[in-house]
C-alpha cells in the first residue's frame, strides 16, 4: 500500500515551524474564515463529517439489521423502495451494511492514531527536549520502524493473532509511530529555540512545564493534520485487509469485506461492488482533502506576514 | 563517504535484524500449530505432539531461529510444512508474476505520473492545472484493489477486452502472458501515477522557477525546450528518491491486486500460507518483501547522496 502519501511527505521533509505564528494559529479568530476559503477544507470536511454522521446514526438506526441473514427475502435483488441500494448474496441489505461498515472505518482510524500519538508523541518531544544520544537512539529506532511496510507488518501482526480490527489497526498505529515522532520532534526543536521558551527557562520553568505550557499547544496544529491524514491511511488499510480477510471478521460489515463478497458475482452484479468501492475513494478522498486544507489552514508558513 | 556507507549498511543489517526476530517470535506466537492443520480437525492430542516434533516445532524458538537464518543465508528457504516441497522454487515461481507485475506498474505509473506532473506543472495557477491535480487527488483516493475491481467491472465485464483474472505462467508465450498482467498492471499503476505526478509536480514546478531556467529562456529557447535540455533533468532528482521507495510500496501493494486478479505470486503465496498456518511460508515470504524493501531504501540514500552533490556525504 502506497497511500501515506501526505504523511510521508511531510514526515520526511521535516515540518519548518515559525513558532511566534504558529502560537495564535488554534485560537485566531481568522481561523474559521481561512477555512471557509478554503476549498481543499471545504470540501473535505464535508465529506468527513457526512461520513461521522452517517456512522453516528448507524448507532441507532439503519434501514434493516446489516447483519442479520434474514428469511424469505429477494437475494441479489436490485435498487428497490424498500432496499434503496438492493440487497447482498445473502439478501442482507446494501444499506444497511454501508452504513454500519463507516463505523468500522472510523474505529479503524481512532485505534491507528491512538496507538501513533500515545507513542510517537512523547516520544518525539523528548527527543527534542533531551537531545544528545537518546535522541539519536530514538529517531535511529524510528527509522527502523520507518523503513518497515505498515501493510505488511499489519498482515504479520493479523497472521499471528489472529484477524480483528483493532490487531490490524495496531500494527497500523505502530507503523505510523514515527511519523508522529518525526513531526513531534521537529516542531517542538522549533518551538524550544524560541525566545519565550528561552524566558521560561529563565523564569524557572521546568522542562516538563515548557513542554505542556509552550511546546504541546504550539505543535498541535502539526498533529491536528497528522491525525486527519492518518485517518484516510488506516480507512485504506482496513479496507485493504479486510478484502484479504486478515481485517474485520464477518458477519461484521466492513467496506473491504463487502468488495470481497461482492467479487464473486462480479459479472451479473457490479452495483454490489460499486457501492463500497466508492464509499472507500470517498471516505479516503474526503480525510485526504481535509488533512491537505487543514495543512493550509493551520501551516503558519504559509501565512502572510501581518 | 566510507564512514556514510558504513553507517548505512549497518542501519540495514540492524533493520533486518530488528525486522527477522520480530517476524519469527511474531508468527511463533500463532494460534493453531501447522501440525493440527496436516491432521486435521480429528487428531488426538499425542499424534499432534508426535507430527510438531516430527516438523521441529518442538525445539527451543531461540534454536529454531538460528537454524532458519541459517537456512536463508545459505539460500535455503527451508520446506513448506503443509505440502512437504522446498519454498526456494514456489517463491521463485511466484517471483516470476509478482516481479514483471510491479515492473510494468512502475513504468505505468511512472509514465502516467510524469506526464500528469509536467502538464500540471505548466497549468499551474489555471483552471486546467487545478483539474490535473484534482485528478491525482481522485486517483490517491481509491486504492489499487478497488481500482482493480472497477477495471474488471469496466474492461473485463462490460467492455470483454482483456481477460479479467488467472495467469497461465510466461510458457504461452510473452504476448497473452501480458494481456494477462495488463489490468492488474494498470490497478497498480493508476495510484502510482497519482503519487509521482504530485512529486513531479512539484518538482517541476520549483525548476521553472529556477534562475537556470530563465537564463535558458533569455539565451532564445522556447519553454519545451529549456525543460527538456535543462529543466527535467533537475527535476528528475527528487522523483528518483521517490521512486525507490514506491517500488517497495508497489510490492506490497501487488499482495492485495493479486487476491482481485487471482495470480499466482507472492501475494497469493502468503496469503495462501497464512490461512495453511505454513507459518514457515509465512516468515520466508514477509523476510523477502521486507527485506526487498529494506534494501531498496538503502540503495536510494546512498544513490540520492551521489546523485546530488549539495547534499553532504558525512551528514
Amino acid at each position: 500500500m502506497t497511500l501515506p502519501l501526505g504523511l510521508r511527505e511531510r514526515a520526511r521533509t521535516g515540518v519548518e515551524v515559525a513558532p511566534e505564528l504558529g502560537a495564535s494559529a488554534l485560537g485566531d479568530m481568522g481561523l474559521a474564515r481561512r477555512f471557509l476559503s478554503c476549498p481543499a477544507a471545504l470540501i473535505g470536511g464535508a465529506i468527513t463529517g457526512l461520513l461521522v454522521l452517517v456512522a453516528l446514526v448507524s448507532l441507532v438506526w439503519t434501514p434493516f439489521d446489516p447483519n442479520a441473514i434474514p428469511q424469505n427475502v429477494h437475494l441479489l435483488a436490485g435498487p428497490s423502495g424498500s432496499h434503496l441500494l438492493g440487497t447482498d448474496a445473502l439478501g442482507r441489505d446494501v444499506l444497511s451494511r454501508l452504513m454500519a461498515g463507516s463505523r468500522v472505518s472510523l474505529y479503524a482510524g481512532v485505534v491507528a492514531v491512538v496507538v501513533a500519538s500515545v507513542v510517537g508523541v512523547p516520544a518525539g518531544l523528548a527527543a527534542a527536549s533531551l537531545g544528545g544520544s537518546a535522541s539519536e537512539a530514538i529517531m535511529r529506532l524510528g527509522d527502523i520502524l520507518f523503513a518497515f511496510p505498515a501493510l505488511l507488518g499489519a498482515t504479520t501482526l493479523t497472521a499471528a493473532l489472529g484477524a480483528s480490527t483493532t490487531t490490524a489497526m495496531l500494527a497500523i498505529g505502530i507503523a505510523s509511530v514515527p511519523y508522529f515522532a518525526r513531526v513531534a520532534r521537529s516542531g517542538a526543536l522549533a518551538v524550544l529555540s524560541s525566545e519565550y521558551v528561552l524566558a521560561a527557562r529563565a523564569y524557572g520553568q521546568s522542562r516538563p512545564a515548557i513542554v505542556r505550557r509552550h511546546v504541546l499547544p504550539n505543535i498541535a496544529p502539526l498533529l491536528v493534520v497528522q491525525t486527519t491524514l492518518l485517518f484516510s491511511v488506516a480507512i485504506l488499510a482496513e479496507a485493504a485487509l479486510s478484502y484479504l480477510g486478515l481485517g474485520t471478521p464477518p458477519p461484521s460489515a466492513s467496506w473491504g469485506q463487502m468488495l470481497e463478497s461482492a467479487q464473486a458475482t462480479l459479472q451479473t452484479d457490479p452495483l454490489l461492488a460499486l457501492w463500497p468501492a466508492l464509499a472507500i475513494a470517498l471516505a479516503v478522498l474526503g480525510f485526504n482533502l481535509l488533512g491537505d486544507g487543514l495543512s493550509d489552514v493551520l501551516d503558519p508558513r504559509l501565512r502572510p506576514v501581518a | 563517504m566510507a564512514s556514510f556507507l558504513l553507517r548505512r549498511l549497518l542501519t540495514l543489517a540492524a533493520s533486518l535484524g530488528v525486522t527477522s526476530v520480530a517476524v519469527f517470535f511474531l508468527l511463533a506466537v500463532l494460534p493453531g500449530s501447522p501440525a493440527a492443520v496436516i491432521l486435521g480437525t480429528q487428531a488426538t492430542p499425542g499424534a499432534v505432539q508426535a507430527e510438531k516434533v516430527k516438523l521441529g516445532l518442538t525445539a527451543p524458538l531461540w534454536d529454531r531461529y538460528g537454524h532458519w537464518i541459517a537456512g536463508l543465508l545459505s539460500g535455503n528457504p527451508g520446506v513448506s510444512y503443509i505440502s512437504q516441497r522446498p519454498i526456494g522454487p514456489q517463491i521463485g515461481q511466484a517471483l516470476s508474476v509478482t516481479g514483471p507485475l510491479v515492473g510494468l506498474g512502475l513504468t505505468l505509473g511512472l509514465l502516467g505520473g510524469g506526464v500528469l506532473g509536467v502538464l500540471a506543472a505548466l497549468r499551474n495557477r489555471r483552471v486546467s492545472g487545478a483539474l490535473l491535480s484534482s485528478l491525482g487527488q481522485i486517483g490517491l483516493a481509491v486504492p489499487n484493489f478497488v481500482a482493480g475491481i472497477l477495471l474488471v467491472i469496466v474492461v473485463g465485464v462490460k467492455l470483454h477486452w482483456l481477460p479479467t483474472g488467472g495467469f497461465n505462467g510466461w510458457s504461452q508465450g510473452v504476448g497473452p502472458a501480458l494481456r494477462q498482467l495488463a489490468l492488474p498492471a494498470l490497478a497498480l499503476g493508476i495510484a502510482e501515477a497519482a503519487i509521482i505526478s504530485r512529486f513531479v509536480r512539484s518538482s517541476v514546478v520549483e525548476v521553472l522557477q529556477s534562475d537556470f531556467l530563465r537564463t535558458a529562456r533569455a539565451k532564445g529557447l522556447r519553454l519545451g525546450q529549456a525543460l527538456v535540455r535543462h529543466g527535467l533533468r533537475n527535476a528528475a532528482l527528487p522523483v528518483v528518491t521517490v521512486l525507490g521507495l514506491e517500488l517497495a510500496g508497489l510490492l506490497v501493494g501487488a499482495i492485495v491486486v493479486e487476491q482481485v486478479f487471482n495470480l499466482p505470486g507472492l501475494g497469493l503465496l502468503l496469503i495462501d500460507a497464512i490461512d495453511n498456518r505454513d507459518i514457515i511460508l509465512v516468515q520466508d515470504v514477509v523476510m523477502l518483501l521486507a527485506g526487498t524493501v529494506l534494501v531498496v531504501n538503502t540503495l536510494v540514500d546512498v544513490s540520492y547522496r551521489l546523485l546530488d552533490p549539495r547534499i553532504g556525504l558525512d551528514a
